[in-house]
């Protein structure tokens, strides 16, 4: 399997505050990819800076093989990347299928259509019609999902799918996964939900306060050797970094 | 009757400020910009078709062909290279920067044109009407405003609905950088706005310009209307714009008959009351989305 994204020693942060320190980590083509961590470990912040919504401040991201720093970030979905962000931000103005429509904004060839969105969506397809803002969490997350997967994306960002919603509900997301990767996109999944993270990842990355704090294949890794990576346990706690900024 | 008159030229005086109000309404609604060199814009149109009306010797109608373009792409221009910078949450330096370019339009036409004023004459169609009563007489020339500023709202607004275009323009609106995220240059669909909002007030500059004579410092006043037009519609409402537009119309030439002396006055005082009253009643204005 080749790399299909490679970050290496990436700093970045927002400001005068640094949410990355020289973080390194590789998602070959097919995989699927967790990245785990606690509040302000700098997940959200690294998936932002792959899609260049964060300014790199030092560091390379490669996408198949291509430096995407002077890529901007609206060329980057051209390129095939493509972000579910966190809170899902659907486009209030714009009622459910224009949401899933304009996320093709970019043209880019590929399977995925509205009617194939409501295909692995089903609870969609009632919804088309409507405005997004009075979507339940779950159906807002699946437009989200749907939105994302209109761009014909080679990688998926997903940040924090789970957040704010039912664990049955997440179930069925997640469900969604295999089908979403058989279609060619290789995805990246961000979440605070370990087992849930576990169970649909090939390889782990654990983040803590912007470094990679342990990572190996889902299967090999200890739930314990995860604790302690995920609190930081057995390393000495520096103060001072908190926040939402993931 | 002469009532029922003021209310016709009134709704056909709002054709005017509705096509005034457009750009100005757009730019608000797709990138929170508010541009306080918008009136004096439209008189720099109508002075650029002074010029090419006089040099190529054409009527002015026919000036548009090329007014209009060069506005456009000067808006496109000047919001690529220069507005984007002022472009945040913060509106106070896009109010700067345009309050700038308005001092720089009024000087500019100053020296070039001098303070005289000027008119464009397009012959007998200023002037034809077609008359209903004795008392109600509609000129072709104000009908073709209101049909021109009618078209060129319901084409916005149906631009906005239904093309791939316009979801990036609405979608830009509700939250930029996730529009990035969609692929969407943010920065090119605000030039994009710019230079239809340039467009659309090139075309009202010219038919001021052919409806009344105008002075290099004429533009800060059609602002004040465009602006009052723009806020009793609803901020960000294109069809509010036009209900606004004839509103603000409505009430000025309704104004004008209550004290026929001083029309001059009790016509925008009456346009500025309703302004008032819209602003202190329902200050999201009639088709504005509620505040949440």
């Amino acid at each position: 399997m080749s790399p299909l994204l490679e970050v290496s020693e990436l700093s970045s942060g927002y400001g005068d505050f640094q949410a990355l320190y020289d973080l390194s980590i590789t998602v070959n083509e097919g995989e699927t990819l967790a990245v785990i961590g606690a509040n302000g470990a700098g997940k959200t912040t690294l998936l932002r800076a792959i899609t260049g919504l964060v300014p790199t401040w030092s560091g390379t991201v490669r996408f198949d093989g291509q430096n995407l720093l002077p890529v901007p970030a609206h060329k980057r979905v051209a390129e095939g990347i493509t972000m579910v962000p966190e809170g899902r931000l659907l486009f209030p103005s714009l009622n459910v299928r224009e949401n899933l429509l304009v996320g093709g904004h970019g043209r880019r060839p590929g399977p995925w259509t509205v009617e194939r969105v409501v295909e692995v969506f089903p609870l969609l397809a009632p919804l088309l019609g409507r405005a997004s803002s009075v979507l339940s969490g779950g159906e807002q997350q699946a437009v989200a999902i749907g939105r994302a997967l209109m761009a014909n994306p080679r990688l998926i960002l997903l940040d924090e799918v789970s957040l704010g919603l039912a664990p049955v509900v997440v179930r069925q997301l997640y469900a969604a996964l295999p089908e979403i990767t058989a279609h060619g996109a290789t995805a990246l999944v961000v979440e605070q939900d370990i087992g849930q993270a576990m169970a649909v990842a090939d390889q782990v990355v654990c983040l803590l306060e912007g470094r990679v704090s342990l990572e190996g294949p889902s299967a090999g890794l200890e739930r314990a050797d995860i604790t302690a990576a995920y609190f930081g346990m057995g390393h000495r706690l520096e103060a001072g970094e908190e926040g939402d900024r993931g | 009757m002469e009532w029922v008159n003021a209310i016709v030229q009134g709704i056909l005086l709002g054709g005017l400020f509705a096509l005034f109000a457009t750009g100005l309404s757009l730019a608000f609604g797709v990138m929170r910009f508010g541009n306080l060199a918008h009136g004096d814009l439209a008189i720099l149109a109508a002075f650029l078709a002074v010029s090419f009306a006089s040099t190529l010797d054409v009527n002015p109608f026919v000036t548009m062909a090329l007014v209009v373009p060069i506005m456009a792409a000067g808006g496109y221009v000047l919001q690529r290279f220069g507005f984007n910078w002022s472009i945040g949450a913060d509106p106070l330096p896009s109010i700067l920067v345009t309050f700038g370019l308005a001092v720089v339009i009024q000087n500019a036409l100053l020296e070039q044109y001098s303070a005289d004023s000027q008119g464009l004459d397009v012959g007998s169609f200023e002037t034809r009407s077609i008359e209903f009563t004795d008392d109600i007489a509609v000129g072709w020339f104000p009908v073709l405003i209101l049909g021109v500023a009618v078209v060129v709202l319901v084409g916005l607004q149906l631009f906005l609905s239904f093309t791939r275009m316009g979801r990036a323009f609405r979608a830009t609106s509700d939250n930029p950088s996730t529009a990035r995220l969609m692929g969407i240059n943010d920065r090119n669909i605000y030039a994009v706005v710019m230079a239809i909002a340039f467009a659309t007030v090139a075309v009202a500059g010219l038919f001021l310009g052919i409806r009344q004579t105008f002075g290099p410092t004429d533009g800060p006043a059609q602002l004040i209307f465009a602006f009052e037009a723009v806020v009793i519609g609803g901020l960000g409402s294109l069809w509010g714009t036009l209900l606004g537009g004839i509103i603000l119309g409505v009430a000025q030439t309704v104004g004008n008959q209550v004290d026929v002396e001083y029309n001059v006055l009790s016509g925008p005082l009456f346009g500025h009351l309703i302004f008032l009253v819209v602003l202190a009643v329902r200050p999201s204005g009639l088709l504005g989305r509620s505040q949440q």
